[in-house]
């Protein structure tokens, strides 16, 4: 019996000392830092230094893969990240449940810097800009080998031409494969109507055959090594292909697709808002924007720092910069709720196991 | 009692990242959104994609433990019968792409057999037809033998390098020739290895997601795949952890299977 109460003295004491640990943590709060919660390969690691350097506050870094990796994480409050940047309709979420502080622009002043069509699409998921600054945007479309493909690509119909079986590449993630085949339907990207996405879905049944596979982070390497003629790939990652390989061509086609915008953010837990607010102010700054996006690919929505692009064809890219014109059709992914997201993850498997 | 004292952290260990984790997943598995019990999450096996996926992932995992025993006991038998410099070399090449990362190889795979790859590069260059399996499930069998081989070859070869020659000299004398001694005395006394072996390579196998993922192109879902996309896309912890314990039911009846026949836990790979 004695035993037994030394042994789980020993362990309570062992727990203790990991709850100090812990504790150690949070006193640490008094020590400046920010802890940043962002894309994989999503900054210039220089400019983290760089921060350091001139506001002498720590930056604790970490990083997700997808929108719905960052949610369970962030909404559970384990841990209290400061800033973090999800894309649009995961902003609408955290907005509608209440999880996201409001900016104190005082604290940004940078935010003149911005584009100011980039804001107001901005409102679309966050009205006033009052909980998000904008990160990085780009749109959805295809990619292609002009040595492959003759015609020229205007059109999402070429994805169920058979003449390309086995040589495309489609998203492997739900929303931005249905977005294709909604979109091709002439429907909206979110769509609720169940009659509407099995429509979709038997299109993108119909589709599998032809398809080579189905990939994300891939479809740039085996589009840079001839691999396919056809892909389906975000516009910044294109333009990082078509620096290896100058036979792509990047399209957005004429029924629309996707415009994305991805923003940073303050969760109600954070302990360090205005350490926060600092960070967000820094990324403004037109030399830090254009470094990142020298560094990332994907278009800035910083004015100032597009103005800054020396070369004069990445600048006036339609590729980074779309004309409105281009966008015209383009929508942005709205949150649509646990209950139709539940019903496209089911219509998604049965495309996959198909 | 000193004893106990060193047990603890292993304890703490134990409790933190296995039973509390474990624990989770149960309580995940058997509630809904809401938090109330429910068995839907179980019983979603049932449904057309889950139980086709489920059926692919078993099948697939079949057919690579069945090639992997095919290939790994001859290979365990020659190793066995080199002299101990040898031997301990050749087991060591098969170690070593053990200390490369699992997915850096999965990969280097992909490069291997892609359309323009390095395999299909050197069939053009000879004239001969291209291999087309890139995306299909014979590439996600080669990735799972090519992958898990060596779980096979390291517990038959340690079954086999204990079993003392005087048994086999025995049988030789009492009259047996070559074919009845292995049938009759050496692969009866391997079975734990093989049985251990087998459910190195059927375990993982059964929940690869990577694999599938990788070389298969994603067209083709297994269950791995489904749960994979319920945590990370599909936002539901809850039917991923459900279908992961009936994933677990099947692991565990293959662990019950080894139980049985590998009492003495000769098997065991190191």
């Amino acid at each position: 019996m004695k035993k037994k109460l030394i042994a789980s003295l020993l362990l309570a004491s062992m727990c203790g000392a990991l709850l100090a640990g812990c504790g150690k943590g949070n006193d640490s709060a008094s020590k400046e830092q920010v802890i940043v919660y962002n894309w994989g390969e999503y900054i210039d690691p220089d400019v983290l230094d760089q921060f350091e350097e001139e506001t002498g506050i720590e930056v604790v870094y970490e990083e997700f893969e997808t929108n719905e990796i960052m949610y369970p994480k962030v909404s559970s409050g384990a841990i209290a990240y400061d800033v973090i940047c999800p894309s649009d309709y995961m902003i609408q979420r955290m907005i509608d449940e209440d999880m996201l502080y409001e900016l104190n622009y005082d604290n940004i002043p940078n935010i003149s810097n911005m584009d100011e069509t980039y804001l107001k699409q901005a409102e679309e998921f966050d009205p006033g800009n009052r909980y998000s600054v904008p990160y990085c945007w780009g749109t959805v479309g295809i990619l292609y080998n002009k040595t492959m493909v003759k015609e020229p690509i205007d059109s999402w119909d070429v994805l169920w031409d058979e003449t390309y079986a086995d040589n495309i590449l489609m998203q492997d993630s739900v929303r931005d494969a249905f977005a294709v085949a909604l979109k091709k339907l002439g429907y909206s990207l979110n769509s609720t109507d169940e009659g509407e996405l099995e429509e979709a879905k038997n299109l993108l049944i119909e589709q599998k055959p032809l398809v080579q596979a189905y990939v994300i982070d891939q479809v740039r390497d085996k589009m840079i090594g001839n691999e396919a003629a056809i892909g389906v790939i975000y516009s910044g990652e294109a333009i990082y292909t078509q620096r290896e390989n100058e036979n792509l061509e990047y399209v957005i086609p004429k029924e629309g697709s996707n415009v994305w915008i991805d923003g940073w953010v303050i969760p109600k837990n954070a302990e360090h808002k205005e350490n926060a607010e600092a960070f967000i102010n820094f990324l403004c700054k037109p030399e830090i924007a254009l470094k990142n996006f020298e560094y990332i690919t994907y278009s800035t929505p910083n004015k100032a720092a597009r103005e800054l692009i020396e070369d004069e064809d990445i600048r006036n890219s339609t590729i980074a910069f779309p004309t409105a014109e281009m966008l015209e059709n383009c929508e942005t992914f709205q949150y649509l709720g646990d209950e139709v997201d539940a019903i496209y993850n089911e219509k998604w498997k049965e495309i996959k196991s198909h | 009692m000193s004893k106990k004292y060193f047990a603890a952290p292993y304890l703490v260990w134990a409790v933190g990242f296995i039973i509390i984790p474990l624990f989770m997943i149960v309580f995940y598995g058997f509630t809904d959104r809401s938090g109330a019990f429910t068995l839907e999450n179980i019983l979603a096996i049932l449904s057309h994609e889950h139980a086709k996926a489920l059926w692919l992932s078993i099948l697939l995992s079949l057919v690579s433990t069945v090639i992997c025993l095919v290939l790994a006991y001859p290979l365990a038998m020659i190793l066995t019968k080199r002299n101990v410099n040898q031997h301990s070399f050749m087991v060591l090449l098969f170690i070593l792409p053990m200390w490369m990362n699992f997915l850096l190889r999965t990969l280097a795979w992909q490069t291997l057999l892609e359309k323009n790859g390095v395999i299909n590069a050197v069939l053009s260059f000879l004239h001969l037809p291209a291999l087309e399996i890139i995306n299909t499930p014979y590439a996600i069998v080669l990735g799972m033998v090519y992958n898990f081989l060596p779980f096979m070859v390291l517990p038959i070869y340690n079954v086999l390098a204990k079993i003392d020659p005087n048994v086999i000299n025995a049988a030789r004398d009492l009259g047996a020739n070559g074919v009845q001694t292995f049938f009759r005395v050496i692969f009866p006394l391997s079975i734990p290895g093989v049985i251990s072996g087998i459910t190195m390579v059927f375990v993982p196998a059964m929940t690869t997601f990577v694999i599938s993922t990788l070389l298969g192109g994603s067209k083709i879902l297994l269950i791995g795949n489904v749960i994979e996309q319920e945590f990370t896309q599909g936002n539901n912890w809850h039917l991923g952890s459900g279908l992961s314990l009936v994933l677990m039911v099947f692991i565990l009846i293959s662990m019950a299977f080894v139980m049985k026949y590998d009492k003495d836990g000769e098997g065991a790979m190191f």
